[in-house]
């Protein structure tokens, strides 16, 4: 027993490397789709100290729009533009609705109001868009869609989708985009002001709603390439919601206002319940990826209570 | 005035402390008592027992179980349908291990296993809080609905992975199973919820309920001056977890007679949380409230859609409840934060006063 546990996985994947770095890819390509999620949460947590359990359903939403404007026949990349529309309408709307009547509110309403909204959410892209599964337009939007089998040196193949890849890429380039909006231009040094102090933000002339808005809008986009890249690797469908559940202990890892944070935290996720699924999962019947991640994340709480990035400081009582 | 209390003295202590001290009140409960005890056996039929009484009352309990952890202690938890999942597996199990006990006493037993697993999540409360505790609700969530369906033992190794409840006898009179009648299971439903918000109402009245609060509204201040966290966090852990895994197995024996593990998913804990932000954060009243409301709103858009002349398909119905949920949540979170028990209360206090605005 002891040996199945601490022994025989490591045997496994020293006999079959091929098949381990094979997971260790599956297990990056989801670490980074846990990632780019982590960063929408982000983005609006630190701009506003809300914690925007809609992320989720924002990505699938936004994945919706645009296989659903593509279906009506509006071309890829038009139905793209108006799906950033779309998003931009939504931050406008969250912000003058649901965010700015809730200031100075406790952290817990205003998570509930996110929840709300997602439940708000749910039900309007379901009546607008249907419930059923669609197809992403990777082609349609010049996204590669083959996969490359390279070779290892005892005939074993490591594959790889190309569209993971793209992820990849895309992923970083967001997070260096980010960290250049965030720490170089204008409305980023406010974004960042506000994050501090909503109050003295206020007294030097920064528009709270103004800068809200922007956030959500920007959490928006993240969502959409999120919903595109996840949506080209399984289908687009409510079933994506769930994914927003695992970026909560990517947050916590990351702690809760650092993009380089989420990333790693995602990575840290995403490798973690690869290997343990795979090499630890069959000991106990397998299914585990669905809770792995929170107990990682559990026990790196009692250890480290503000995340391996994280500026605040949590309470304790 | 429509009433006024004017008149009513209290002459000692147990007068004051009574549950009840308006008389106006006491009336009122007992004209619910007698119309959930005798109108409605006497009038209701089968549809009506099941598909609304039954399960409006089960999720009274469950949310009164919530809204003791998270309205009265503020600790929010989003592990509700998990920690029922608990009460009904070990329901299940307890009458398969001992067919011969009296089901109200499984039932009530049930619910401890569940209050120690809730302890057990809980343990985390004591270090973190807010958001972070969520995670770790969170967690119990989906772990435990991991141990529902992996664990065989704990659905008799069953070929369908689910739980079915067999047949069984209380007082010689069948109580579950597909034989039971709606009326004795209401019946059944009905004095364990009613008995159980008694002792509840009493328990948030005392000591223990004064803590929870104490913690919930500022926990250092509680702490200074002598509650102790660990006990009281605990304590609100264990009670919540406790009625949750009681409406759980009440849910399976009672309402409905078999259930897979996505019986308790996520969707379950959303539910719950809805009804207890919708009826209303820190009140026993407004669990009723909010379960109604939110268990009885697809029925009446079902019911009046057409009639406004819109044809709509079932699962646009469930759409449209989805997004009056949502919006609702919002809607009350905003402008009332103590739900449809405060707009209740606000109503009693203008009979009071009218045709006056101020009294």
């Amino acid at each position: 027993m002891v040996y199945d546990i601490i022994i025989d996985p490591f045997v496994q994947m020293v006999e079959q490397p091929d098949f381990l770095l094979q997971v260790l890819w599956e297990g990056f390509v989801s670490g980074i789709l846990y990632a780019l999620i982590a960063l929408g949460f982000v983005l609006i947590f630190k701009a506003s100290g809300v914690f925007n359990f809609a992320q989720g359903i924002m990505v699938v939403f936004a994945g919706l729009t645009l296989v659903g404007l593509h279906e009506n026949g509006v071309p890829a990349f038009l139905a793209l533009l108006l799906t950033i529309g779309v998003m931009g309408v939504l931050a406008y709307g969250v912000e003058r609705v649901v965010m700015r009547p809730l200031v100075n509110q406790p952290d817990i309403i205003l998570l509930m109001a996110t929840i709300g909204l997602t439940y708000f959410l749910i039900g309007f892209g379901e009546l607008v868009f249907g419930g059923e599964p669609k197809r992403m337009i990777a082609d349609e939007l010049w996204l590669p869609t083959g996969s490359t089998a390279i070779e290892m040196g005892d005939g074993g193949l490591v594959i790889l989708q190309h569209i993971d890849i793209a992820a990849a890429v895309i992923a970083m380039v967001m997070v260096a985009g980010l960290g250049v909006f965030f720490n170089k231009t204008r409305i980023g040094r406010a974004l960042r002001a506000v994050a501090d102090d909503h109050q003295a933000a206020l007294s030097v002339g920064i528009s709270l709603n103004q800068i809200w808005a922007i956030v959500w809008f920007a959490a928006g986009i993240v969502a959409l390439a999120t919903g595109i890249m996840w949506g080209a690797r399984s289908d687009v469908s409510f079933a994506l919601e769930i994914i927003a559940f695992k970026a909560l202990p990517v947050l916590i890892l990351g702690g809760f206002t650092s993009i380089p944070g989420a990333i790693i935290g995602g990575l840290i996720i995403g490798f973690g319940e690869k290997l343990g699924e795979i090499y630890w999962g069959p000991m106990v019947g397998g299914g585990i990826e669905s809770w792995l991640a929170y107990i990682i994340a559990l026990i790196f709480l009692l250890f480290r209570p503000q995340g391996l990035f994280g500026e605040r400081i949590i309470e304790r009582v | 005035m429509f009433y006024r209390e004017a008149g009513q003295f209290k002459t000692s202590y147990e007068a004051d402390q009574a549950l009840f001290p308006i008389r106006q009140d006491r009336i009122g409960l007992g004209i619910i008592l007698a119309i959930a005890f005798v109108v409605i056996p006497l009038t209701a039929n089968a549809f009506f027992l099941t598909s609304i009484m039954i399960p409006f009352l089960v999720f009274a309990l469950a949310t009164i179980g919530l809204n003791i952890l998270t309205g009265y202690a503020g600790q929010l938890s989003l592990g509700t349908g998990a920690f029922m999942g608990v009460g009904a597996y070990s329901a299940y199990k307890l009458t398969s291990i001992f067919p011969e006990a009296n089901l109200i006493l499984v039932i009530l037993l049930s619910g401890v296993f569940s209050a120690g697993i809730g302890v057990v999540f809980g343990l985390p409360s004591l270090r973190i809080k807010g958001l972070y505790l969520a995670v770790t609700t969170l967690a119990a969530q989906f772990f435990l609905e991991w141990c529902f369906i992996r664990i065989p033992w704990l659905y008799n190794y069953n070929a369908s992975g689910a739980i079915e409840v067999q047949q069984r006898e209380l007082f010689g009179v069948i109580a579950t199973g597909a034989a039971a009648t709606p009326l004795t299971r209401y019946f059944i439903v009905l004095s364990i919820v009613i008995a159980l918000t008694w002792l509840v109402s009493n328990v948030i009245r005392g000591r223990i309920g004064r803590q929870w609060m104490m913690i919930r509204d500022m926990d250092i201040a509680a702490e200074l001056i002598g509650v102790r966290p660990l006990t009281a966090k605990l304590s609100a852990f264990a009670v919540s977890s406790y009625l949750c895994g009681v409406a759980g197995a009440m849910m399976v024996f009672f309402w409905l007679g078999a259930a897979e593990p996505s019986a308790f998913a996520i969707s379950l804990s959303f539910q719950v949380l809805f009804m207890a932000i919708l009826g209303g954060l820190g009140s026993l009243t407004g669990c009723y409230m909010g379960a109604a409301f939110i268990w009885i709103l697809p029925v009446l858009l079902r019911v009046l859609l057409p009639s406004l002349g819109l044809s709509v398909a079932a699962e646009t119905v469930q759409h449209l409840t989805f997004m009056i949920v949502g919006a609702l949540i919002i809607f009350f979170l905003i402008t009332e934060p103590h739900g449809l028990a405060r707009l209740w209360r606000i109503g009693k206090e203008k009979l009071r006063v009218w045709p006056f605005p101020y009294g």
